[in-house]
């Protein structure tokens, strides 16, 4: 029977079924981060161990100031206390602890793919619903709560219910400034943020097999943002150039094996999908939040949608909230929005290529607002600093950060006042998320750059006419 | 976890759809300690509180719905973040039941790890019985996860889907780490087939 590139990955995984459906999945790789440093103590109050350290990989990122170095640099306190701890059970357990102080550390969504310990073919887990980055190598990836991940550190297995298939196709090109954020929040806005419960997608397309491998994690990051646990790109020529001589990665025979293995993976020609959506990549444009979910998405050149053009009742009140929590008016064309601060990184938005289009607006030009920008691993921090891309941030008044989750969570010190307005390009737009009575638009990292130089948000097609 | 088996209780209404779990439980308050005894208050609290502590104008301040152990929500309740606290803070305010149109993924499953009964019903009948509470905050709700069941705020009877496997587990409050182990032979040879030359994985 055909299979799907998901159902292909779930069999190879099946340890035990239950009658009534529900199978026990093994767990390739678990990553870990600072705020599950007490996940270790229940297990030890339990008198449990972990049971396969050596499948555990654990760096700090929530709780890490962007402008420290070592624990030291951290102020004492909760935040300190939840790094100290991570690094303390780490050791205890024997799990691989990418440290602050080491140059492979960074946001954990960032460091695994970076690191090749994210394969096409796995099963990868970790206590954070942005889990979903990894699918972009072609794994089964998804977030789990501190009870499953207790349970993965003592039996390396999950007790799952198979989730429906979706397949989003996304066909045409992509025009000059439109990226894969733009893709994935135009696709959010077209099923909804809980358009995918209870699938598993994977994205298929010509727009989808042209983006780089930086674009597919952007955009199997917030897969979980349309309500799917898991986004899955199948693995291809990219993939398997991506993971080449990654340190994790496999290595000689095993490689051979391996990559004979992943070509086998991508769906069957007559694999059917329990839902099919199609999305005109031509269509996209380069996309602005403008309320408190990831649907809430315009085209830059739209304006401030107006609730009294909606005949749902209900979701009239919800906006006509949203826009008095964001103090936008209707008929606003979102140009004309001023932005407060802006924030380039998260583990949407933080890679090399985020950084080197980010750069590419911002040379030559100056920041009009405080802009933070965060790399996402020691290894980017690298990598952009040898391109010189710090120092076009730092030449246009832009603040070049140490890696970590930063102010798309807002768990670090960094944030913004109550009131103020980010141009942000991480995932989440929700109440409160970038520190209390926060208002974030998400965008691109293009985008960001945009509205950094502009003060206020600004169409980069037309910023960077003729440059291209 | 606590075994649930049938609960009559207040319910609160939480009126909002997309009610993501940054607004159950901001990330500021993520760090504490699950037996903090600061964690009741951290239950919505920026939509509870203002920022010099005084109450705002919300459903679950109201002490009509005081001592509710029952939320009846909207649309795509715990949508976001995978932060289990949310469950946390549910449980340090008595709540061991959600009623919404939907539920996102990984907050259901964490209500079931930790003995929150999740229940789907349609979106007109939450509406409804949001509606009804507002107007009577004194009416009881039952669950009844033996019989899959709901009584309303006016008595009528609805029906709900629940997987067998959570089910069972809520009944009677089963650690899923203990059942796990039972299958560890069958974990152990999966793993021994991963050890194996021809695995390119090992």
């Amino acid at each position: 029977m055909p299979r799907t590139l998901f159902q292909k990955i779930w069999d190879a995984h099946v340890v035990a079924e239950r009658d009534d459906g529900e199978a026990l999945l093994y767990v390739d790789r678990h990553l870990t981060h600072d705020l599950h440093y007490r996940r270790f103590d229940a297990l030890r109050e339990q008198g449990r161990t972990v049971r396969r350290p050596e499948l555990l990989f654990a760096t700090p990122d929530h709780s890490i100031p962007t402008t420290a170095r070592t624990i030291a640099d951290i102020p004492a306190g909760e935040m300190r206390d939840t790094v100290e701890g991570l690094a303390r059970n780490a050791a205890e357990f024997g799990v691989t602890h990418f440290d602050m102080t080491d140059e492979r550390h960074g946001i954990v969504h960032v460091v695994g793919p970076e690191q090749g310990l994210t394969l096409p073919g796995i099963t990868l887990v970790c206590g954070d619903s942005h889990t979903s980055t990894h699918g972009a190598l072609g794994c089964l990836a998804f977030g789990i709560g501190a009870s499953e991940v207790e349970h993965v550190l003592a039996t390396q297995t999950l007790w799952q219910t198979k989730p429906k298939t979706m397949r989003i196709s996304v066909d045409g090109g992509l025009g000059f400034g439109v990226t894969a954020k733009d893709v994935i929040l135009a696709i959010i806005r077209q099923i909804g943020a809980a358009g995918g419960t209870g699938h598993a997608v994977e994205y298929a397309g010509s727009a989808i097999r042209g983006l780089s491998m930086e674009g597919r994690m952007t955009l199997c990051n917030m897969t979980i943002e349309a309500g799917a646990r898991s986004g899955l790109v199948a693995p291809d020529d990219s993939t398997i150039d991506y993971v080449a001589g990654r340190p994790f990665a496999p290595k000689d025979d095993k490689w051979d094996l391996a990559v004979a293995y992943w070509r086998g993976l991508p769906s069957d020609d007559e694999a059917r999908f329990d839902t099919e959506i199609t999305v005109d990549g031509d269509a996209i444009a380069p996309m602005v939040t403008w309320g408190n979910s990831p649907q809430d998405a315009v085209q830059v050149t739209d304006r401030i949608p107006d609730p009294s053009a909606e005949s749902d009742p209900e979701r009239r009140a919800d906006m006509e909230t949203t826009l008095g929590y964001m103090d936008l008016k209707p008929g606003t064309p979102m140009t004309d929005v001023a932005v407060d601060k802006v924030f380039i990184g998260s583990c949407t938005n933080s890679r090399i290529e985020d950084l080197r289009v980010a750069a590419l607006v911002a040379k030559g030009r100056r920041a009009q607002v405080q802009t933070l920008v965060v790399p996402g691993s020691g290894l980017v921090k690298r990598q952009a600093e040898a391109e010189g891309l710090d120092r076009i941030f730092t030449n246009a008044g832009m603040e070049w950060r140490e890696p970590g989750c930063s102010m798309c969570v807002a768990m670090n010190g960094d944030m913004l006042a109550p009131g103020e307005r980010a141009a942000s390009t991480s995932n989440r737009n929700f109440r409160g998320r970038q520190g209390l009575g926060s208002r974030t638009h998400l965008v691109s990292p293009a985008m960001a750059a945009a509205a950094a130089v502009s003060g206020r948000f600004a169409d980069v097609r037309v910023l960077m006419r003729g440059a291209n | 976890m606590q075994p649930f088996t049938t609960l009559t209780a207040v319910a609160v209404p939480i009126d909002i759809a997309n009610c993501d779990t940054d607004q159950i439980i901001p990330a500021r308050f993520l760090r504490r300690a699950k037996d903090d005894p600061e964690y009741p208050r951290f239950l919505f609290h920026d939509l509870r509180f203002n920022t010099d502590g005084s109450e705002k104008d919300f459903s679950f301040n109201d002490s009509a719905f005081q001592g509710a152990g029952i939320v009846v929500a909207d649309i795509n309740w715990g949508c976001g973040s995978s932060r289990e606290n949310a469950v946390t803070a549910l449980l340090a305010n008595g709540i061991r039941a959600v009623i919404a149109p939907s539920i996102a993924d990984i907050h259901y499953s964490n209500c079931t790890k930790r003995g929150v009964v999740p229940v789907i019903l349609d979106r007109d009948t939450c509406a409804l019985m949001r509606r009804q509470l507002h107007d009577n905050p004194s009416a009881r709700i039952t669950v009844d996860l033996k019989a899959q069941t709901v009584l309303g705020p006016d008595g009528a009877r609805h029906d709900f889907d629940i997987r067998a496997f959570d089910r069972y587990r809520l009944l009677h409050g089963l650690d899923d780490i203990a059942l796990t182990l039972e299958h560890e032979a069958a974990i152990t040879a999966f793993e021994a087939n991963r050890r194996a030359a021809s695995d390119w994985l090992s």
